[in-house]
């Protein structure tokens, strides 16, 4: 059967063929919509850190938040032999502070937590991915600080020029940096001691250290964790902030994952109805194609091509729908940090392809069975039928 | 009921087509109905929360403890009954995969404060003697077995070490809105121990609870608490319950309002789905209103017949697929159990559904029913030969 | 002429639950090639129930049916079908074109069975179409056409493969007069000047006229010949 023939019978019936689509956009839309968001999470908190870099936090601890390493157990983490040395022939190494504050957004009164990081002199060098794109580095010492771009968007008082106020202390924000898709974009950096100072806090959150050779981190890693001075362990920075996704990108996922099953019953139901009312206008003239010769099987494969044409039609859509929101991004708490996180939606081939197979499942699985009947349909009866 | 009758016949004529409608209704409202129920979760804090209690924090936000000096200065201020307080424990059970909600807290005022946590005497009894005891939610200690006198040990992240304690009661909520799934040891335990380390963290309670004396007085007793700490080391921040679970909720505000706007575009398909199988179904049967109108039947009487069958589709498949929230809610729920405690199927939920069901059986009907009110006869009996 | 199609002791009955309805009862029948057959009978006579045998659409319950030489009543589904795509065309009351292809589309419709090329079907259904004379409503759709138009595409598409026999059901069934007229000079000219051997089921009579020869049927059971003079 020529392949013109279910395109036009698509086309004839444009407004059913339109309402079965949509239905079908809808649930792939759904679909795409929740694989890009985990993919935009993944992408954020993956980006987030280096593999070279090594975070050692308190034995134990999930977070920085909850972390705790004091000073003495910092600066043995100091002397460890992998540790790269800088430029300035010190230890590429910084000990940083990090706390949760409350802010608001601009224009509402609605409190939301971000994270706070005091940072060391090679903080800003150990992350290569973020840069300085407003005002300039904060003066160590002084309460001097600097935003993340999300941050300083979208929170009252965090944008160049503009002041904090927060621990009886009063925060001049005079840079803002872009830390590209990494969850860096929504804190704020400020001199690790006075921060300390201001929240009574003894101890750092964490170390972070640039390896000398990345292969060696199992064995520096081995070293501070068997250490019994030491209550630490070590991350690969990267795996690190992967891990404090894992809560929210499983969250996002089921919720995604049912949805998408129920709506996909729904599109599936709705092709069904679509498919078994072509195939019921149509009799005669399924019966006269058997009649002129053609085998069951055309018949067939001529109506699950439209079934799956509608699928696809529908996938499409859904998709194209789905890729305007890379224009949005989410912010949102993550649970597992207690603070904020900005993220996008991010488009990926995989995701598209899968997208689109989806669509052609769900429509093969509508179309299958009004096809089957289509194919065993009486010659003699069907063309009785008007 | 002759009328029910031939709407019921009529609507099954075409059985396989009207049984996939129905299928389609149900799912929709199955859809429908696991939204608002996520929706209602989320807001679960919300409605359990009680008008009458306060939550003291810290103002710069949730992480810093408040001295524990502070309780007798709250306890001072005008409006005042009840002053307990807690500390987030955030220990881990086993695997960080089974999450729940872990916490110290000053056991007696906590349980005075917390009337719906339902505990017999003998356990509240058992509890305050023993300073290692916790009390878990009945849902908890379903979920891992636990029984009355077992040691439970749970692995600080902030608090290092592993920590052991006996569970002494399990409480039942006083209506199924209240959370299950706690878990709360006493805070003395954790602060002797904390002494012992000389840990900067003895003495320092992670927030006050506050019981007032009426609950139109909240608010002001709430500002009065801040200022008496207000230009102190540790400023306060006050507001009731409510108010501090929405502050929560609404920090993933992306979130719920997306699921808002799908669980309304959902309904909008569906409208189209059906909407397509009526005018089907119309199309069909023109020759037969043609027919009823030469009988004398008015135009109503017809636009009644199709709207009535319209309904009845949109009903039962309604029907089914309230019924059939209530096991797909249980399942998601369990699976969701890490995050939301509680995940009931509410009543506003069914009325949401109920609702939706109703609207959807009058569009979808609209446009046939239209059509058939101005058919003309002859047109329409041209139609069926 | 050699006898083309041959019908041996063939019966047929329908089920109603398990009662058997005859239709057809020892049904012996010649049809000579090049001959123009008219089968008529009163409703339920199981004239088109024959038509549909000879025409392979449907099976036998005893007897055997000779086309061509060919025995269909000893192949298979799939085999009746590809003998039908080549060996057979139809013509229908209700012409039974598929809607969302135009005429010409349609009138290829049998040729995508076949192995030919484009080049190649594009030759036939143009011949075809000039047959019938219709050529230059080729790109036209059949909602475009009338009747009597929609009949003569029905009429290309079943000469399009050169079948060895054409089976029409009432083809002049749904047309008006002067319509009718056309279509039955039409089989007539297939059939004195193309030797198309046409055997066609009708109770119009002025159809039947155009026929040589008229066999009717009544309640299953052929009666005698009755040849006639074409007029």
């Amino acid at each position: 059967m020529p392949l013109s023939y279910s395109i036009r019978n698509l086309w004839t019936r444009r407004l059913t063929t339109i309402l079965t689509a949509s239905g079908m956009a809808l649930v792939v839309f759904v679909f795409a919509a929740m694989l890009m968001l985990a993919q935009g999470l993944q992408k954020t908190l993956v980006e987030t850190g280096s593999s070279d870099n090594v975070v050692v936090i308190r034995k134990g601890s999930a977070t920085e938040v909850q972390s705790g390493v004091d000073r003495y157990q910092a600066s043995i983490v100091e002397t460890q032999p992998e540790v790269a040395i800088g430029e300035d022939g010190q230890p590429f190494l910084a000990k940083e502070s990090v706390v949760i504050i409350s802010l608001h957004k601009r224009g509402t009164k609605q409190e939301n937590y971000i994270t706070i990081r005091g940072i060391g002199k090679s903080s800003l060098a150990l992350r290569p991915q973020v840069r300085l794109i407003e005002g300039r580095l904060p003066r160590l010492g002084t309460s001097e600080l600097i935003a993340g771009r999300s941050l300083a968007e979208r929170f009252e008082g965090s944008g160049l020029g503009e002041t904090l106020r927060f621990g009886l202390r009063e925060w001049k924000v005079v840079g803002v940096f872009d830390a590209g898709n990494t969850g860096f974009n929504s804190e704020v950096w400020g001199d690790a001691d006075q921060l300390m100072q201001t929240f009574r806090r003894y101890a750092y959150s964490s170390v972070i250290f640039k390896l000398r050779d990345p292969s060696q981190f199992d064995m520096v890693k081995k070293r501070i964790e068997n250490d019994p001075r030491l209550t630490l362990e070590a991350k690969r920075e990267n795996r690190y902030y992967a891990e404090q996704s894992e809560m929210m990108a499983t969250f996002l996922r089921i919720l995604g994952t049912s949805l998408t099953i129920i709506f996909s019953l729904g599109a599936i139901i709705g092709a069904m109805i679509t498919m078994y009312a072509a195939v019921s206008t149509r009799t005669s003239e399924i019966g006269t194609m058997r009649a002129l010769g053609f085998q069951r099987k055309s018949i067939l494969s001529a109506f699950l091509f439209e079934a799956l044409l509608l699928g696809l039609i529908g996938g499409l859509i859904g998709l194209f729908f789905a890729s305007f929101l890379r224009f949005l991004t989410v912010s949102t708490m993550n649970f597992q940090t207690f603070s904020e996180l900005a993220f996008d939606f991010t488009l990926t081939f995989d995701i598209a392809w899968k997208a689109i197979a989806f669509s052609l499942i769900m429509g093969f699985v509508g179309g299958v069975l009004p096809a089957v009947r289509a194919s065993r349909m009486n010659i003699i009866e069907s063309l009785r039928a008007t | 009921m002759f009328i029910l009758k031939i709407l019921i016949r009529n609507a099954f004529r075409h059985k396989l087509r009207t049984l996939l409608t129905i299928l389609g209704i149900t799912v929709a409202i199955l859809a429908f109905g696991l939204l608002r129920t996520f929706i209602n979760a989320w807001y679960g804090g919300v409605e359990a929360s009680s008008a009458s209690r306060l939550v003291t924090r810290s103002s710069i936000s949730l992480i810093f403890h408040l001295p524990l000096s502070y309780k007798d200065k709250i306890r001072q201020v005008d409006g005042v009954k009840t002053v307990s307080w807690g500390t987030w424990f955030g220990g881990v059970y086993i695997d960080e995969k089974n999450f729940f909600a872990n916490f110290a807290v000053d056991a007696k005022s906590y349980l005075e404060l917390y009337p719906e946590f339902l505990l017999s005497p003998e356990e509240t009894t058992a509890f305050l003697r023993d300073r290692k005891g916790f009390v878990a939610g009945r849902k908890l200690a379903k979920r891992f077995g636990w029984k009355i006198g077992d040691t439970v040990t749970l692995r600080g992240t902030i608090y290092p070490g592993n920590w052991d304690f006996v569970l002494r009661g399990i409480y039942r909520g006083r209506n199924e809105t209240i959370d299950e799934t706690q878990f709360f040891f006493h805070w003395d335990y954790l602060n002797e121990m904390m002494k012992k380390r000389g840990s900067a963290r003895a003495d320092q309670a992670g927030w006050y609870m506050v019981g007032v004396t009426r609950p139109d007085r909240a608010t002001e007793v709430a500002l009065a608490i801040d200022r008496t700490f207000k230009n102190s080391l540790a400023e306060t921040l006050t507001e009731t319950e409510k108010a501090f679970q929405l502050s929560f909720i609404s920090m993933s505000e992306t979130i719920i309002m997306a699921i808002e706007l799908v669980s309304f575009v959902v309904i909008i398909i569906i409208i189209a789905v059906v909407a397509n199988t009526m005018s089907m179904t119309y199309r069909e049967r023109i020759g037969e209103y043609a027919i009823f109108k030469t009988l004398g039947y008015r135009g109503w009487r017809i636009a009644g017949m199709i709207v009535g069958e319209s309904m009845i589709i949109t009903l039962i498949g309604s029907f089914l697929g309230i019924v059939l929230t209530f096991p797909v809610a249980g399942i998601v729920g369990k699976m969701l159990s890490n995050y939301f405690p509680v995940f009931n199927v509410a009543e506003e939920a069914i009325y949401m559904d109920l609702a939706a069901s109703i609207i959807i059986g009058l569009i979808a009907a609209i446009v046939p029913t239209y059509r058939s009110v101005r058919i003309r006869i002859a047109d329409g009996l041209r139609r069926i030969g | 002429m050699a006898p083309i199609v041959e019908i041996i002791n063939v019966s047929k009955s329908y089920w109603r639950g398990n009662r058997a309805i005859p239709v057809l009862v020892d049904i012996n029948l010649s049809i000579a090639e090049g001959e123009f057959l008219a089968l008529m009978g009163p409703s339920g006579s199981g004239k088109s129930t024959l038509l549909n045998l000879i025409a392979a659409l449907d099976h036998v319950d005893s007897g055997a049916i000779q086309v061509g030489g060919i025995d269909i009543t000893a192949l298979s589904e799939n085999e009746l079908a590809e003998w039908r795509a080549v060996n057979v065309g139809f013509i229908f009351q209700f012409y039974n074109l598929i809607p969302v292809l135009t005429a010409f589309e349609n009138v290829e419709l049998p040729l995508l069975l076949t192995g030919l090329s484009r080049r190649q079907r594009n030759e036939h259904v143009e011949m075809a179409l000039r047959i019938v004379n219709l050529e230059e409503r080729m790109d036209h759709y059949p909602a475009q056409l009338s009747g009597g138009e929609q009949q003569r595409v029905a009429i290309a598409r079943a000469i399009v493969t050169d079948p060895v026999i054409l089976v029409a059901d009432e083809p002049t069934g749904d047309l008006d007069k002067v319509a009718a007229r056309e279509i039955l000079e039409l089989m007539d000219r297939l059939n004195r000047e193309s030797h198309k051997t046409i055997i066609m089921v009708t109770h119009d009579p002025r159809a039947a006229e155009k026929a040589r020869v008229i066999r009717r049927l009544e309640k299953g059971f052929l009666n005698d010949v009755h040849s006639q003079d074409p007029h």
